[in-house]
């Protein structure tokens, strides 16, 4: 298994110069969470209308495979109504569990983390920020709860 | 011309040594196996790993319980174990020692069976932000059933424990010290005689976490006159769940038992037992035999190689470790003086995150381990989420260190660092 398999110049490009690293002034959503083994951590911030993500943005710190996925996640749901934005995520989900063949039209530059699931251990890493995008989106559903850092 | 000559250890010869040891035969991404985790868990020597099989092949039986040859056999061999152990770490009888998975589970026994019954509301339980969480856990657990509070030495620049103000760290209050023999992250050799001296000066007991310590340098419980020492046999060339802890005898026996069960009772009633005398009130159910006699084929290796002289091999290659890692750019935590540590060398590497570094070293067969090493108190110190570590053994080679360094180098450039 060759080490460019795992990083493809397009991850090295999202971890270099990070897409949508910022607050985002107002946001409704923010929701944090970090990998204890890795020491990884997501908060993404996130501004709906009418339905939509009308702006996301992500900070944290940790490996490249954390820190790409969650920039690449943030121009994957840019824009999109709040449902597909879940489909995205959960059809990356499948994707890290080797369950799903994406479509590279619609996934984009996530589908250059494909190349993690052969390394098991960097899974959690990749999947981290899409953890963080469904608690706070699920927050946005049920407003009772509150999407608290934790 | 006269010259004083230090008594110097025999240097080990490597080359033979790695040569018992199977697994480095194989290859790793179709590279030479590059070990230096051995901080994480050692490689096994043919002899112990025979050991093991010929437990299997001609002596299995359990323990105690039975009168035929097989399990006398079996009883015999454990016992003996128990015997070289004692001898190994310098103990005055084979009774101090129990018999257990290692250091975890030794620090839940005396955090239990002494923590429980003898710490106070109000008492306080001494560590250091050295410690791992197997030696900080169980004591926030007995903390929180007894009242007492958890206090830390704190760390200074230098790597080493600050111990300006341990007169007012160690006071009347102090139940239990509690602190590593040698730092599992940055090699940190805590001065263990004086802590022991402090804590038995205001009636408090010393614990030393002892999985890196006894592994690597000669010890002598007796001489440090310490109360417990936990020893993890899987980290000192033997088998898994191998190792136990060390105990002083009246300790051992005014403590609670800490796990109930089968062959650690003397009489059963409905309402109450009674327990066996130390060490087997310690050692319920049935115990990791064929590992613990496995590791006194680890005791024959050390002991034949000398304890002195397997100190001297690491100092050298960790020394020569964190001169090639700074000279590489890296920035190396810990103590700089190699009289005042072991061969854990954590590192920080122009800022490529750890698990993306012993990412691309593994692509060349070097096994590091990146992480927080069970010791995040330590990362906040030092001010880092995680460090890449490299730690030695007697089967590792100056050139080994330099397969390390060159593949840092390919890490710098597939990052761009």
């Amino acid at each position: 298994m060759a080490l460019e398999e795992l990083y493809k110049e397009v991850i090295l490009d999202h971890y270099k110069s990070p897409r949508n690293k910022r607050s985002v002034p107002g946001a409704e959503l923010s929701c944090s969470k970090n990998n204890p083994l890795c020491g990884d951590e997501i908060t993404i911030h996130a501004h709906l209308s009418d339905g939509r993500v009308a702006d996301v943005a992500f900070e944290g710190r940790g490996c490249s495979i954390s820190q790409a996925s969650a920039s690449m996640l943030t121009e994957a749901v840019m824009g999109k109504p709040v449902g597909e934005a879940e489909k995205i995520a959960s059809e990356f989900r499948s994707m890290m569990e080797g369950k799903l063949e994406p479509d590279e039209e619609e996934f984009g530059d996530l589908v250059a983390l494909k190349g993690v699931v052969k390394y098991p251990v960097r899974i959690k890493c990749a999947v981290l920020a899409w953890d963080v995008l469904q608690d706070a989106l699920s927050g946005a559903e049920t407003p009772t709860s509150s999407p608290q850092s934790r | 011309m006269a010259r004083i000559v230090e008594p110097r250890a025999e240097a080990l010869d490597v080359e033979r040594i790695r040569k018992d040891f199977p697994i480095l035969e194989r290859t790793a991404h179709g590279k030479p196996l590059v070990y230096l985790d051995s901080a994480n868990t050692s490689q096994k020597p043919r002899q112990v790993i025979d050991a093991v099989t010929e437990f299997y092949e001609r002596h299995n039986a359990n323990l105690y319980r039975a009168v035929y040859e097989l399990a006398e056999e079996a009883t015999a061999a454990f016992e003996n174990a128990r015997v070289r152990l004692a001898s190994f770490v310098g103990a005055p009888d084979p009774s101090c020692i129990v018999f257990n998975r290692g250091t975890t589970e030794s620090v839940n026994l005396v955090a239990h069976g002494f923590g429980r019954k003898f710490v106070r509301e109000g008492d306080e339980i001494l560590l250091s932000e050295l410690e791992h969480h197997s030696n900080i856990v169980p004591w926030q657990l007995c903390a929180e059933a007894t009242g007492a509070h958890v206090r830390y030495i704190s760390l200074g620049d230098d790597g080493l424990l600050d111990l300006r103000g341990i007169d007012g760290l160690i006071t009347e209050r102090t139940r239990v010290v509690a602190i590593t023999g040698q730092s599992n992250v940055i090699g940190t050799l805590p001065p263990l005689e004086r802590l022991a001296e402090a804590a038995h000066a205001v009636g408090a007991v010393i614990l030393v976490d002892g999985a890196q310590l006894v592994p690597h340098n000669p010890v002598n419980v007796a001489q440090l006159d310490i109360d417990f020492l936990t020893i993890s046999g899987h980290k000192m060339l033997g088998p898994t769940a191998s190792g136990g802890l060390y105990g002083k005898r009246e300790l051992l026996e005014r403590m609670d038992p800490f796990l109930g069960g089968g062959e650690m009772i003397m009489e059963v009633f409905p309402e109450r037992s009674t327990y066996k005398d130390p060490p087997h009130k310690f050692e319920a159910g049935t115990m990791n035999i064929a590992q613990e006699i496995g590791l006194i084929a680890a005791i024959d290796y050390l002991e034949a190689l000398g304890m002195e002289a397997v100190r001297q091999h690491e100092k050298e290659l960790a020394r020569y470790a964190i001169e090639r890692l700074t000279e590489a750019g890296a920035q190396v935590f810990g103590p700089a003086d190699m009289e005042l540590r072991g061969g854990a060398v954590s590192f920080w590497y122009k800022d490529i995150h750890p698990h993306d570094l012993a990412q691309v070293l593994d692509q060349d067969g070097v096994c590091v381990r990146p992480g927080h090493h069970c010791a995040q108190i330590l990362m906040r110190r030092l001010g880092v989420p995680a460090t890449t570590r490299a730690s030695f053994y007697v089967y590792n080679t100056s050139e080994e260190v330099d397969a390390l360094v060159a593949a840092l180098d390919k890490a710098r450039v597939i990052f761009g660092a």
